[in-house]
């Protein structure tokens, strides 16, 4: 595997994408922003009253970037299932790109390559949506961008691999409803994962998300992450390489047949 | 290359070679240890029903599903350590085409060849030159959902010239298009032949095989059954003419009874009767002589059809 195929494989995306990023973007943080007006500002001044101890900011300041780490892991799913099965399945682009010199491995690299980019333009947003609503400055904000990256490549790798190896596209649906979902609400993005029930709480610090939202939201308030950040950055690049990994070694098996 | 004569004279290595060539998908045997040399500016046919193990074989040839068993040369190289290099050289037309129907025309086509790493600047005036040759230059910039399968399966051809290949392989180029389509796509396919250009193709239709092929194997059942030219395999496994008798529904059956030896050869399909004959006259009279009295009779000429029947006992096209 040679970076230049992996590389066309990138720009192939982007010269597809190029007339609907800011549709896209607009329409990925659409949905985390008013999450942020009606939780942050409308639920926050709430909660603000209480005594929740919450990284010793406010609600609004504690709850961005916990829906930005969550945001890139929909994000990271969304880029690597739909598009995934119409390649390999519905019009099966990927085939016709694996009769020229562009191999598996390139394939999958430079997939999720383009799946990264996609990330940082989304993650930008949403943290300049941040800044906007007064959660963060903008130094703040900034250093949530990679996280947040991480955490969406994080879901990204592995979740191109499981596309190419399910028998059937509902399993998607069905990964959405009972994966990303239940993450997405009980990661730490929300409230603190102390409140859990004890068997919970220990299910939701092994999921990529709780480290991902950890680590962006010591990045963006500056507070001490609950483990060494080394350590959750080292948990999510884990998930990253096994999933890359994975996906060239499922995208050969499918599409080598 | 090309002499005074028009004709295309090259020499050098097979451009695919392949010997004992099996695939398997699990207990499955798709290709069952097939022998095919095909020589330099050579236009060859795989021909057969569909699940004889054509675009398995295809797909083998096409460096992007390794044999199971066999020694298979590519262009002089092995598609197992050499793939990308291999692929850099042929074009393929797949059996679907694998198009994004969102992208316009031209889109499909660039960022095809930046696969190739073909740079814009010299792909631009080779698509404009290929969108010409397969008369699709008016629709450059549509988008390509809402064109005919005949232009779509143009542009399939287009995309795989972009690399200008020295060996074209294409999986059933014309099956599903309208008769007009498919005498273009033939057309152009001639005049690459014309040109030098390597042309492998699969095939279930006779005509499609006769007009395009120098040579062609016969395949059933993963294996190769004949190999030839379009015209001695028929001089081979078929009469000069064939007779075809209709009946009244019902009476075939009785009449078959007293049609033996009033021919070389008599065929019974389920909706009619053929006789192989060297004098197609001269049967129709015996077969009056007889008190057989069909509905219809119509001489024609034996075709790469009737070589399918001899050679499998069943019909082509199912």
């Amino acid at each position: 595997m040679t970076a230049a195929p992996a590389l066309r494989v990138f720009e192939a995306r982007a010269r597809a994408f190029a007339p609907h990023w800011r549709t896209a973007t607009a329409a990925a943080v659409l949905i985390p922003l008013a999450f942020l007006a009606a939780m942050g500002l409308g639920l926050g001044t709430l909660v603000d009253r209480g005594d929740a101890d919450l990284a010793g900011g406010s609600y609004l300041a504690y709850l961005a970037p916990g829906l930005l780490a969550a945001t890139a892991m929909q994000t990271g799913v969304g880029e690597s299932s739909w598009p995934v099965r119409l390649g390999v399945k519905w019009q099966k682009t990927y085939l016709a790109t694996l009769a020229t010199p562009v191999s598996t491995g390139d394939l999958v690299l430079g997939q999720l390559l383009w799946v990264a980019l996609r990330l940082l333009v989304v993650a930008l947003a949403l943290a300049a949506g941040m800044v906007a609503f007064g959660a963060t400055g903008v130094a703040g904000a900034a250093r949530a961008v990679a996280p947040a990256v991480l955490t969406g490549m994080a879901f990204a790798a592995p979740m191109a691999a499981w596309a190419v190896l399910m028998a059937k596209d509902t399993t998607i649906v069905a990964i959405i409803r009972f994966g990303v979902t239940p993450l997405f609400l009980f990661s730490g993005a929300f409230f603190p994962v102390s409140q859990l029930p004890r068997t919970l709480e220990a299910l939701a610090v092994v999921t990529p998300l709780w480290h991902g939202v950890e680590l962006t939201r010591s990045a963006a308030l500056s507070v001490p992450p609950t483990l060494p950040a080394v350590l959750h950055v080292a948990y999510l690049a884990a998930w990253v390489l096994v999933g890359t990994l994975v996906a060239r070694w499922a995208f050969a098996r499918q599409l080598r047949q | 290359m090309i002499e005074a004569s028009g004709t295309v004279q090259l020499v050098g290595p097979p451009v695919i070679e392949a010997r004992g060539l099996v695939k398997r998908f699990g207990s499955f045997t798709a290709v069952d240890g097939i022998d095919v040399r095909v020589e330099p500016g050579e236009a060859f046919g795989f021909l057969g029903p569909n699940g004889a193990g054509k675009s398995s074989t295809m797909r083998m040839i096409g460096a992007v599903s390794p044999p199971t068993v066999g020694h298979l040369r590519v262009l002089g190289s092995d598609p197992a350590t050499h793939g990308p290099a291999i692929r850099a050289r042929i074009g393929v037309v797949p059996q679907e085409d694998m198009l994004d129907t969102e992208l316009s025309v031209t889109d499909n086509l660039l960022i095809y060849g930046r696969y190739f790493g073909l740079p814009v600047r010299e792909l631009r005036p080779r698509i404009a030159g290929l969108l010409d040759f397969m008369q699709l230059a008016d629709r450059a910039r549509d988008r390509v959902e809402p064109l005919s399968g005949g232009m779509k399966r143009r542009l399939v051809i287009a995309r795989a010239l972009l690399n200008a290949p020295d060996l074209l392989l294409l999986d059933e180029p014309t099956t599903g298009l309208d008769p007009q389509a498919r005498h273009l796509v033939w057309d152009r396919l001639y005049q690459l032949k014309q040109r030098g250009v390597t042309i492998v193709l699969t095939t279930h239709y006779m005509d499609e095989a006769e007009q395009l092929c120098d040579r062609l194997v016969v395949m059933d059942g993963g294996r190769i059954v004949a190999e030839g030219a379009p015209r001695d395999l028929v001089a081979a496994h078929a009469t000069r003419e064939v007779l075809e008798l209709r009946f009244a529904p019902g009476e075939q059956g009785d009449a078959v009874g007293l049609l033996d030896g009033v021919a070389e050869r008599v065929e019974q399909l389920p909706d009619r009767v053929l006789l192989y004959t060297t004098d197609a006259d001269r049967t129709v009279a015996a077969v009056t002589e007889r008190g057989v009295r069909p509905d219809q009779t119509m001489v024609r000429r034996s075709s790469l059809e009737d070589v399918f029947l001899r050679l499998t006992g069943r019909s082509l096209v199912e």
